[in-house]
């Protein structure tokens, strides 16, 4: 298989930018590079990722300020020119702040940071990001995150519903969705979203996280899997 | 010139830490609270700036950075003029 | 003019002030006496316990470096070093719980990466009063938040820790942050100033008013008014401290620096002339240079202000363009405030005067040191007698009730809040014996715990020390984990009461022995006196930290039971001992009693017999029994088994039975082990003279207990889960 370029992005405050790079390079064996938040070139990426993290602390609203950044004004032309881009729990926060997806996130219910794994059932296995998985498949992925219960206005909702763009749902192991297994609050239990064009997914569950059995499971790597067979 | 803006959780927007406050503040016996909403306040310095001016800038940069129009709302006042 | 009250105020007593106008041959200005004030206090100087100090053994084979740098270094094979330190943050966080908790963690992380190392681990020991009083309550979530608030934005993973609980910790809870950094072997920094002439540069946040004084905070009882000393609390900012973490390891990654030095509890004070000390040399600064968040700042406070995320370097002469290059990429000033000098002095300019000048070593090395008054307490006579006590009626009722206190209880609460994945190390979730971290790139892990129940070491200090070393290697031998190297940090009361002195030369004794008997390095730590209020004295608190080494990842061990029908196996032996037991504490209200005793070459013979049979993938759980004793670590084994697997076995001891069930005997570890596997088990054992007792057998969804075929325990997992999971949510519970 030909190697792909990924581009994990950094902006100051990003602290799973290591942990995505390592899941990229050394776990799936891309061609994986840094894209410093500064600059203005994307370095002929095939796919751009922003990681999680906290970018510029997060003390304004979270990845409110990345959003501002030189390199993702050309993150948001890419995108729009269909360029492939992921956003994982920061990184997600970072695509709502810009735009790229809609909606925006609130704190988590119970008020607390929450880091545990989840389970995510896939609820659209024809995007480019989770073709390799099976609808109705849940996956066991960590979280990580203090701001991510997704809220958008009901019109929003219906509009998202109407075009498949819920790609993930929190559920629990056995693909349940209820209000226990949704443990940051979100609406229509939302883990992950997709634009209508289907090129720019956002997730708060950490797929890098989930690459290795050592780390207690390898189901995120499904999503890292699906861009690869994608774009090759 | 001196402003303060406020910006808060529009009110179709659940706010738990509102909600948390509220129910604490019930708890010390104060009953007579209806409701609390929780916010951000920012004060900024500006310089060289006319208040017609200011009057452009503030919910420029309020809509734009400040806050984030999905969940949130803001309001603004002139502490010092000048 | 220095008179009798202000060498009062400074914390200094008479003498010492004598000294100090004699080692400079003159009288200090009012700067150079907040200088040393505080060089010359407990928290920086170890002047009541230094001598106490000596007895750790501090070499091995694996050193790198051993106490007195800002923290330990151990060699952990293929040519990288673990660089790890536990320190104290407790005055701070009971002013203010959640910024004391978070300057914690922004500090000990510091210490870390100044000597080269990225950090990867972060563990905490927490001691707060009941839960049963608001205070405590408010206390303990705000030491968490604060935890997690600044570690998570670091991306440092928080992996484990331990929790207790006790009223001696309520009007001063303890809060000890251990941090774990890798390194390669050969790029680790030190607190060097060497090079005349080489420039110092000032890195990170600007300096204000903050924490004025917090290290002779430290080092002073506390009472009603201490409250009001909330404006010197310092506040954390992580972001910027990630920032620093950054641009120090990308400035150490080339060779553009002599040295480097945070600015910790004494600021600029303790940075400039520990940095000039170490290396004989002298540095001399202009304050008018360092870069200040507030006007009108004075000498004095410039030079003690203790604002956080700042680091001091020594750059080499031409190089410093380059070092300022890389702060300015991760938008941080990289400012030249001085160089440094010959001679060995500090000098301090501020408006075209020189306001200090100093010989450093006076300052760093030539404070008095106090082997002070000890005697044992009187309190040892009655508190380790125990009254004839009745037994429990219902077995199944107790047992809810220990899996339900909140020492035992789970504390997914609180790990919850903290990110433990980030990184991509976490091998077993906390919760588990020791934490474990492989290390990337090789077959390797790092396991990591914390100990200490002081409960033990009240009532017998010595026997507390030696306690709370085996048991940490014990967790460590657990998941299969060989010790390498130790950190303490070692809490107690004002030094100046001789029973205070007696408990912490006994507890230190107890340690120091417990480590050579196990063959373990001490790399460094910290002590934390005067953790006094109101004229009550904490527990004493021995906090040790116990970094291991998995030589294959792939065979470390978690304490869960894996299938069901697999043998359940008690290595050591059941002993009558119930003093000092959570279960005294938790039905009678009483801590009492002779706690129990260690025999640390029995110890050592158990733990080594659990790593050899680990490594030859005879064990598949693993276990170590403490609080609770036997029946808490059976249920637990069933509570983290991922399928929730009940058990049946039969115990056959002769002896009191909440005994056999709950106390806390020493050197006892729960295996289980596969039918196929389970001679050769037993054959291990006899060869290496280790009981080994086959218990019974995991099975169903009950936990069943037998004691001379009666059956004294039989409740449904489910129920003891619950009881277990539920009890610290319930607690904070918004009602």
């Amino acid at each position: 298989m030909a190697k792909l370029k990924f581009g994990v992005v950094i902006f100051p405050g990003s602290n799973c930018d290591y942990d995505t790079y390592y899941a990229l390079r050394d776990v799936c064996k891309q061609k994986t590079i840094f894209l410093w938040h500064k600059e203005h070139d994307l370095k002929n990426v095939d796919c751009v990722v922003l990681p999680g993290g906290f970018s510029y602390g997060d003390y304004l609203r979270s990845g409110s300020i990345a959003a501002f950044s030189p390199l993702m004004q050309e993150v948001k032309e890419f995108a729009l020119k269909g360029g492939l881009v992921l956003g994982i729990c920061n990184g997600f926060q970072v695509l709502l702040e810009l735009g790229l997806l809609p909606g925006a996130m609130l704190r988590n219910k119970n008020l607390k940071f929450l880091c545990q794994f989840v389970h995510i059932r896939v609820e659209n296995d024809k995007t480019r990001f989770s073709h390799r998985a099976k609808k109705g498949q849940t996956l066991k992925i960590p979280i990580a995150h203090f701001d991510g219960n997704y809220f958008a206005p009901p019109e929003t909702i219906a509009e998202i519903k109407k075009n498949n763009q819920i790609v993930f749902r929190y559920s629990d192991a056995e693909g349940k969705i209820n209000e226990e297994a949704n443990v940051n609050g979100s609406a229509e239990s939302i883990a992950g979203l997709i634009n209508k064009a289907g090129n720019v997914l956002g997730m708060m569950p950490h797929p890098e996280r989930a690459s290795e059995i050592l780390l207690g499971s390898e189901d995120g790597r499904v999503i890292f899997e699906s861009i690869i067979a994608k774009l090759n | 010139m001196k402003v303060r803006i406020l910006v808060s959780l529009k009110d179709s927007v659940l706010d738990p830490q509102g909600q948390t406050v509220k129910n604490a503040l019930h708890t010390l016996g104060y009953g007579s609270i209806r409701d609390v909403r929780q916010g951000k306040v920012f004060e900024l310095e500006l310089e060289g700036v006319s208040e017609k001016e200011a009057e452009k800038i503030i919910p420029e940069i309020s809509d734009k950075v400040l806050a984030n129009p999905i969940i949130e709302k803001f309001s603004w006042q002139i502490l010092e003029k000048g | 003019m220095i008179d009798k009250k202000i060498i009062e105020e400074y914390n200094l007593t008479q003498e010492e002030y004598e000294k100090i106008v004699e080692l400079i041959g003159r009288e200090p200005n009012i700067t150079e006496l907040g200088i040393f004030s505080l060089m010359w206090s407990e928290h920086c100087s170890y002047k009541s316990s230094k001598i106490h100090l000596k007895k750790f053994p501090v070499r091995g084979k694996n050193v790198i470096q051993g106490p007195g740098e800002n923290a330990g270094i151990i060699d952990i094979g293929d040519g990288l070093a673990a660089v790890f330190k536990i320190e104290s943050h407790n005055h701070p966080s009971y002013i203010e719980p959640y910024q004391g908790a978070a300057t914690g963690i922004g500090g000990i992380l510091r210490d870390i990466f100044t000597m080269g190392a990225r950090p990867i681990a972060l563990l905490d020991s927490l001691r707060f009063g009941p839960l049963s009083k608001s205070k405590n309550k408010s206390i303990m979530e705000g030491v968490i938040s604060g935890i997690a608030g600044y570690g998570n934005s670091i991306g440092v993973p928080t992996v484990g820790g331990d929790i207790y609980f006790n009223n001696c910790y309520s009007l001063n809870p303890l809060v000890n942050v251990f941090a774990l950094g890798i390194a390669e072997k050969d790029k680790i920094f030190y607190a060097k100033a060497e090079g005349i002439g080489n420039p110092v540069l000032y890195v990170g946040s600007k300096t204000g008013r903050d924490g004025i004084h917090g290290a002779t905070m430290a080092s002073a009882e506390f009472d009603q008014n201490s409250e009001e000393k909330r404006p010197n609390v310092q506040v954390g900012d992580p972001f910027k401290e990630k920032l620093l973490v950054e641009a120090c390891l990308e400035v150490m990654a080339k060779d553009i620096i002599v040295g480097i030095q945070d600015m910790g509890a004494a600021g600029l004070t303790c940075s400039t002339t520990e940095m000039a000390a170490n290396s004989g040399a002298g540095i001399e600064i202009n304050l008018d240079h360092v870069p200040q968040r507030e006007e009108g700042m004075t000498p004095y406070e410039m030079m003690l202000s203790e604002s956080q995320e700042r680091m001091l370097i020594v750059a080499k002469k031409d190089k410093f363009k380059e070092v300022q290059k890389i702060f300015s990429k991760w938008d941080l000033e990289a400012v030249i405030i001085g160089h440094v000098t010959e001679g060995g002095r500090l000098k301090v300019k501020f408006e075209g005067e020189i306001v200090v000048d100093l010989p450093v070593d006076a300052i760093v090395n030539l404070c008095p040191v106090y082997n002070r008054e000890r005697k044992a307490p009187s309190y040892l006579k009655s508190e380790t007698l125990l009254p004839p006590l009745p037994q429990p009626k219902n077995y199944n009722q107790t047992l809810l009730k220990l899996l339900s206190s909140a020492t035992i209880a789970e504390k997914e609460w609180v790990y919850r809040q903290y990110d433990h994945t980030v990184q991509v190390n976490t091998a077993f979730l906390p919760g588990a014996d020791a934490s474990v971290l492989r290390i990337k790139n090789t077959k390797k892990a790092l396991a990591l715990t914390l100990d200490g129940n002081s409960l033990y070491s009240y009532l017998n200090p010595r026997t507390g020390g030696k306690i709370a070393v085996a048991e940490a290697c014990r967790n460590l031998a657990c998941v299969g984990a060989r010790p390498v190297g130790v950190t303490n940090c070692l809490n107690f009361g004002n030094p100046e009461k001789p029973e205070i002195m007696w408990q912490f030369k006994e507890v230190v004794e107890g340690v120091a022995q417990a480590c050579r008997a196990f063959d373990i390095p001490v790399t460094g730590g910290n002590v934390s006196f005067y953790n006094d209020t109101e004229g009550i004295s904490i527990y004493p608190s021995p906090v040790i930290g116990v970094v291991g080494i998995v030589d294959d990842v792939s065979k470390a061990v978690s304490p869960g039971f894996k299938e069901e029908g697999d043998s359940v196996v008690l290595l050591g032996e059941n002993k009558e001992e119930l003093g000092g037991s959570e279960y005294l504490k938790c039905v009678f209200n009483m801590e009492k009693g002779i706690p129990p005793q260690i025999d640390l070459k029995e110890e050592k013979r158990i733990q080594e017999f659990c790593l050899e049979a680990i490594s030859l993938d005879l064990v598949e759980s693993a276990h170590d029994i403490s609080e609770g004793g036997l029946s808490i670590s059976l249920v637990e084994c069933s509570l983290l088994s991922r399928r929730k697997i009940g058990i049946r076995l039969h115990l056959q001891d002769d002896m009191r039975r909440d005994a056999l069930l709950f106390g806390e005997t020493q050197s006892r570890i729960v295996v289980s082990s596969s039918s196929q596997k389970l001679q050769k088990l037993l054959n291990l054992a006899e060869k290496r003279k280790v009981k080994a007792s086959v218990l019974g057998k995991t099975a169903g969804n009950r936990i069943i207990l037998y004691h001379f075929n009666k059956k004294i325990i039989d409740v449904p997992v489910d129920e003891a889960h619950k009881a277990w999971k539920e009890a610290i949510p319930d607690i904070f519970r918004i009602k």
